[in-house]
């Protein structure tokens, strides 16, 4: 008898998998979890679902090739991106761009991550139980993604940057937009607060869950919003500016909880100095050319060049190794949802499958920018 | 801290050491690679130095040689230095492992191992990250033939 009741409460170790297609992976990841009951034992990443080897395929391309491939790894920060490899080309060949198209690419830069973030807030919602935050964030996201259309003619990939400044000048009613949306935004932003911030659902599945403390931030590589939220200070528009982030003046969002609440709250902070970066320089678009015309076939002198720029998801890494020829010798991507999922399974080990997805929420993944 | 002071006190730890500015922005070592790890643990615990922020590691096929480079930089002093580390072995390359000094190696190494068929030494977990198992070669290697899927220029 005794034997009979070990044997049906002895629990046993079993796999999950969660993924490729799972609706709260965002995206086709496959996490092949171990778990033991509720609690998870082991969380061992499996990536490629979408790997398309953009390293090797740059190698044949050109630089101006190059650029349009990048839109494709982070979708959502796709024309920082861009700027990220046209920055490396030119700093390479030495091209001085116009502050003309340093400060357009910062504006729209600062308007890719409201967009990135207003996406993520919809669906970071949507994770852990609330549909309605899906249609506020789209409803404001759709005003972002006209400006772009308008100005660009493309919504999401949006290859507006060359190596040298931009593919044309903005549209003319470029400044009135943004600036109406911004207006806008601003009375709409509390209401997310309103509507989530404070919900006590909401603040319990979050407070205290997927806590990354700063030293594992920093040992893992961890950038953008995910390290801020720890209390790791890593702005690359701060420390490393580019662009026109050196003429602007903004707050770097910082929470030291290092749970996914304070993930959370460096994002809508974020939001809040975003609208602040653009309203400082959209009154100034300096005059000048949008284009600095190079060559129809660049070629960037012998070395190494490496750039840094923030995306809505940290810190992406560009290195050109470069022959001399017309083609880059490699090119290596480093990219933030990469180094920040090394971490996943530090800190998801012990918790539950429901914590779990609330923590991938906060980090805000998107599995191209993995997979490369 | 100058790259100077840190080219320094980085050459006072062995020979053999291949310094360089040129042709990058940031100061460049060569370390042998039965060094790689004792260097680099070095470079983290050194309180000076303290690279405690691996940010890029990168794969390198030069033709001749494999070899990955280690992108460091120090979030209390915002210094930087690039380590190399080179193998002549296409056969059978192997590396040091730097995953205990700084966890995040543990992914690129795997991705690195996934392109470029290096293997590293004390890895927890080396194993195929993007590709499947059973792939036949190592595709950011130079010598890489897959007549099927590239289009070669």
């Amino acid at each position: 008898m005794e034997q009979i009741v070990n044997n049906s409460f002895k629990t046993q170790e079993y796999f999950v998998n969660m993924g490729p297609q799972h609706p709260a992976a965002h995206g086709v990841l496959r996490l092949l979890l171990t778990i033991d009951g509720e609690i998870i034992k082991n969380v061992d990443p499996d990536l490629g679902y979408i790997h398309r080897s953009i390293e090797k395929m740059c190698e044949r391309d050109s630089y101006q090739q190059v650029v349009h491939l990048t839109d494709r790894m982070d979708y959502l920060s796709s024309h920082i991106n861009n700027e990220a490899v046209c920055l490396t080309v030119e700093n390479a060949l030495e091209l001085e761009v116009s502050d003309r198209v340093k400060v357009i690419r910062t504006i729209i830069s600062e308007l890719t991550r409201l967009a990135s973030h207003q996406l993520w807030w919809g669906v970071m919602g949507m994770d852990v139980g609330a549909l309605t935050t899906y249609f506020y964030a789209f409803r404001d996201r759709e005003l972002i993604n006209d400006i772009f259309e308008e100005t660009c003619g493309a919504r999401l990939t949006m290859n507006y940057n060359i190596p040298g400044g931009l593919m044309f000048d903005i549209h003319p009613n470029f400044v009135k937009r943004t600036k109406e949306f911004i207006a806008h935004f601003k009375t709409k932003l509390p209401e997310y607060d309103r509507l989530l911030t404070g919900n006590i659902i909401f603040q319990k599945r979050t407070k205290g869950v997927g806590v990354l403390t700063k030293e594992d931030a920093i040992s893992f590589g961890v950038s953008g919003p995910v390290a801020r939220g720890s209390g790791f200070a890593n702005d690359v528009r701060k420390y490393h500016p580019y662009s026109a982030y050196d003429r602007v003046d903004f707050n770097e969002a910082l929470f030291t909880e290092g749970d996914s609440f304070a993930r959370y709250r460096v994002r809508i902070m974020e939001m809040w100095e975003s609208m602040s970066i653009i309203e400082q320089l959209i009154d100034n678009i300096p005059d000048g050319d949008y284009n600095t015309p190079t060559k129809a076939v660049i070629k960037l002198p012998k070395g190494e060049f490496y750039q840094r720029v923030e995306t809505a998801r940290g810190e992406l890494g560009v290195y050109i190794n470069s022959t001399g020829t017309k083609n880059p010798y490699r090119v290596k991507f480093r990219s933030p949802g990469f180094s920040n999922l090394s971490v996943l399974n530090h800190i998801a080990k012990g918790a539950k499958i429901a914590d779990l997805v609330a923590t991938m929420a906060s980090f805000d993944f998107v599995i191209p920018d993995i997979d490369r | 801290m100058t790259n100077e002071k840190i080219q320094n006190i980085v050459n006072g730890w062995g020979e053999g050491f291949e310094f360089s500015e040129e042709g990058s922005e940031f100061l460049n070592v060569v370390v042998p690679k039965e060094q790689l790890h004792s260097v680099c643990s070095q470079l983290r615990s050194h309180p000076d130095l303290n690279f405690d922020y691996l940010f890029c590691v990168t794969g390198m096929d030069w033709g001749e040689e494999l070899g990955v480079i280690y992108h460091l930089e120090s979030i209390t002093n915002r210094h930087n230095i690039v380590v190399k580390v080179k193998t002549e072995d296409r056969e059978n390359p192997t590396l040091d492992s730097v995953c205990d000094i700084w966890r995040t190696a543990e992914f690129h190494e795997m991705e690195i191992f996934d392109f470029f068929g290096i293997k590293f030494n004390n890895h927890p977990n080396l194993k195929r990250l993007f590709l499947t198992p059973d792939w036949d070669g190592y595709p950011l290697r130079k010598d890489y033939v897959d007549e099927a899927n590239m289009i070669v220029k």
